[in-house]
């Protein structure tokens, strides 16, 4: 009895710690372009809400999509065209690509989920390389040269986007709420569904839920926070090339996710942090990425595969408390 | 000049024999993806990087060494099955008792270090493999002209193909290895020695991987990305067929190849996603794949 109200205790101030470090974090995120090129922290911020909408459905659904690139690069095509040549506001083109993005994923959510695992995994690949091949094709995306020089705009016809604080504050509110809504579905009872399917997908479905919808709603919510990043990258750097939907970039985001600790709320976050600023060294450098990522990746699988995150997590709390939080 | 559907007969048979080619590369890396999940439940992702090692070990055996087409169609196989056994041994063997799914991340990162390599030191641009002297030229059949070494290739690959399904259907190696992709704790038992089957096995299907590489050499051009390309194609393909047997590997890759010559012939346009477009077909009417037992 003592051990368990001890352990309750534990769960309680490691609960209250988090608020802390959570609001130091946002602190932090709100002080950086004081220090750090804002240009990086934006790029920065765009893969992490990019990588935890990813971890939605690898983490909290146990889905392994390997065609999220689908939803970033195509929000960003979606974004940039409507602002550059409708001359949409800001506002209007982020919402075309994260609607866009959804339907999207509505589409090949629909195909993949009538295979599990490693099935499902080659599947989203395979229909995010037919999309790769429509933007090579397709008049709207501008093929080999993407389409250049989106203006960033007017935010609701007040906030010039062109000022480098202003860009960075939107960028970071859009990003708070995109993790604050993951983090709510998360939480919610239809998390907990999307749990259970991924701890027991037949035990699931024995319990009466209709795990096919909820995997595909879960599919399309991942979609649709993944456009968000993309149609966020867009407007920050005024491009959408074909770079953003090619397979490596599907491949990224799985390593951001895993090297910050998949099914954890802050891992993908400094996993985005890591790679994008390795990746960022390594651009001044002879050394390529793909190998350094490729590397990443192999020790990663083999003795690392619970993640920064994840590893601190097993070591800080007690058994009790991982229960009680999980 | 003879029509067929509107289109010159030569042109039809020539898309239709390009097709067929493209088809005998699918069917080859399709049947070594088959052979070593079957065994070892891991999807290679580094498929595609193997069968560029393999092009490259032909390629650089003449460059360097004046090492010819035929010795090269024995090494480079060999060489390729040989590093297939080391990482099978160094690091597969660690991860069969986890979710299959981080087979397929371990082999994702190796993909990007091989390719990784060899684009550093390579570049992006093709290097051409020139035909062996005893396979240049072409025949004229009459009705079209068919270039020798082409004929080879899918003369080749379908004896390669058949080759390894009746070794794998018809010896007593090839029982053990059905037995174990049944029940390998059973197998085990009798006295197999199961975890060196599962190396020869990845060794097998990696040395698959290369001879296709090799064969592939001198009809497309020898780069670093020739193989992620393809990679991606083949998995739709082995989703079409199911892994569940491996003759249904090897039908789906000639089938595929053929569609996706018809469609060059018909509407270029949607030639490089039509293999895509059957997937999700097949996803609709028949999930678990044309030959696919498991659902």
């Amino acid at each position: 009895m003592a051990e368990l109200t001890l352990s309750e205790a534990r769960v309680k101030t490691s609960g209250r710690l988090e608020w802390v470090l959570v609001a130091l974090g946002i602190l932090g995120l709100v002080a950086a372009p004081f220090v750090i090129y804002p240009i990086f922290m934006m790029k920065m911020l765009c893969f992490a809400l990019f990588a935890c909408a990813f971890n939605l459905l690898l983490g909290y659904t146990g889905l392994l999509s390997f065609g999220h690139a689908a939803f970033f690069g195509g929000a960003s095509y979606f974004t940039a065209h409507a602002v550059k040549v409708w001359g949409w506001s800001p506002e209007a083109g982020i919402i075309l690509g994260v609607v866009g993005a959804a339907i999207l994923g509505l589409v090949m959510g629909f195909f993949a989920i009538r295979r599990q695992g490693i099935y499902f995994a080659m599947i989203t690949l395979a229909l995010a390389q037919m999309f790769f091949f429509f933007c090579v094709q397709a008049s709207f995306t501008g093929g080999e040269d993407g389409i250049q020089g989106v203006p960033r705009g007017m935010l609701f016809g007040l906030v010039d986007l062109h000022v480098p604080l202003n860009i960075y504050y939107f960028v970071l509110a859009v990003f708070l709420i995109g993790v604050f809504i993951i983090w709510r579905i998360v939480n919610s009872p239809f998390g907990m569904i999307l749990r259970s399917i991924r701890e027991n997908e037949n035990r699931a479905t024995s319990l009466g839920y209709t795990v096919a919808n909820y995997k595909l709603a879960a599919f399309v919510m991942s979609a649709a926070l993944s456009g968000l990043a993309g149609s966020l990258k867009a407007i920050v750097f005024q491009f959408a090339t074909l770079t953003d939907v090619a397979w490596q970039m599907s491949g990224e985001v799985i390593l951001m996710t895993l090297l910050g600790g998949i099914g954890t709320m802050v891992g993908p976050i400094i996993g985005a942090g890591l790679v994008v600023g390795l990746q960022n060294t390594l651009a001044t450098s002879d050394f390529p990425v793909t190998i350094a990522t490729g590397l990443i990746f192999m020790v990663c699988v083999l003795i690392f595969r619970r993640g920064i995150v994840g590893e601190i997590y097993a070591r800080l709390l007690t058994p009790a408390a991982r229960a009680a939080k999980d | 000049m003879t029509m067929i559907f509107g289109i010159p007969i030569q042109a039809f048979l020539g898309q239709l024999l390009v097709g067929l080619i493209n088809g005998s590369f699918y069917a080859m890396l399709s049947l070594g993806l088959a052979i070593i999940f079957g065994l070892l439940r891991v999807i290679n992702f580094a498929h595609g990087a193997q069968y560029m090692l393999g092009a490259f070990v032909g390629y650089l055996l003449l460059a360097h060494l004046g090492i010819g087409y035929w010795p090269a169609l024995i090494i480079a196989p060999l060489i390729v099955g040989i590093i297939g056994i080391v990482i099978e041994r160094l690091a597969l063997a660690r991860l069969y008792d986890i979710d299959p799914l981080y087979g397929l991340l371990f082999t994702f990162g190796l993909a990007l270090v091989i390719e990784g390599i060899f684009r550093y030191y390579f570049g992006v641009s093709g290097n051409p493999y020139t035909v062996p002297p005893l396979l240049a030229g072409g025949t004229n059949l009459g009705f079209m002209f068919l270039p020798v070494y082409r004929g080879f290739v899918v003369v080749a690959s379908l004896i390669v193909c058949l080759g390894t399904w009746l070794a794998i259907e018809k010896t007593r190696l090839g029982s053990y290895l059905r037995a174990a992709t049944e029940n390998p704790r059973l197998v085990q038992a009798f006295g197999v020695n199961v975890p060196l089957l599962l190396t020869l096995t990845y060794g097998l299907g990696s040395a698959l991987a290369g001879l296709a590489g090799i064969l592939a050499a001198p009809v497309y051009q020898v780069s670093p990305l020739m193989g992620s390309n393809l990679i991606i194609v083949v998995f739709a393909v082995v989703v079409v067929g199911g892994m569940g047997s491996i003759l249904g590997a090897i039908v789906t890759g000639y089938m595929l190849g053929l569609a996706e010559g018809l469609t060059k012939v018909f509407y270029p346009e949607a030639s490089n996603i039509v293999i895509f477009v059957i997937m999700a077909i097949v996803l609709l009417v028949r999930p678990a794949g044309l030959f696919g037992k498991d659902a």
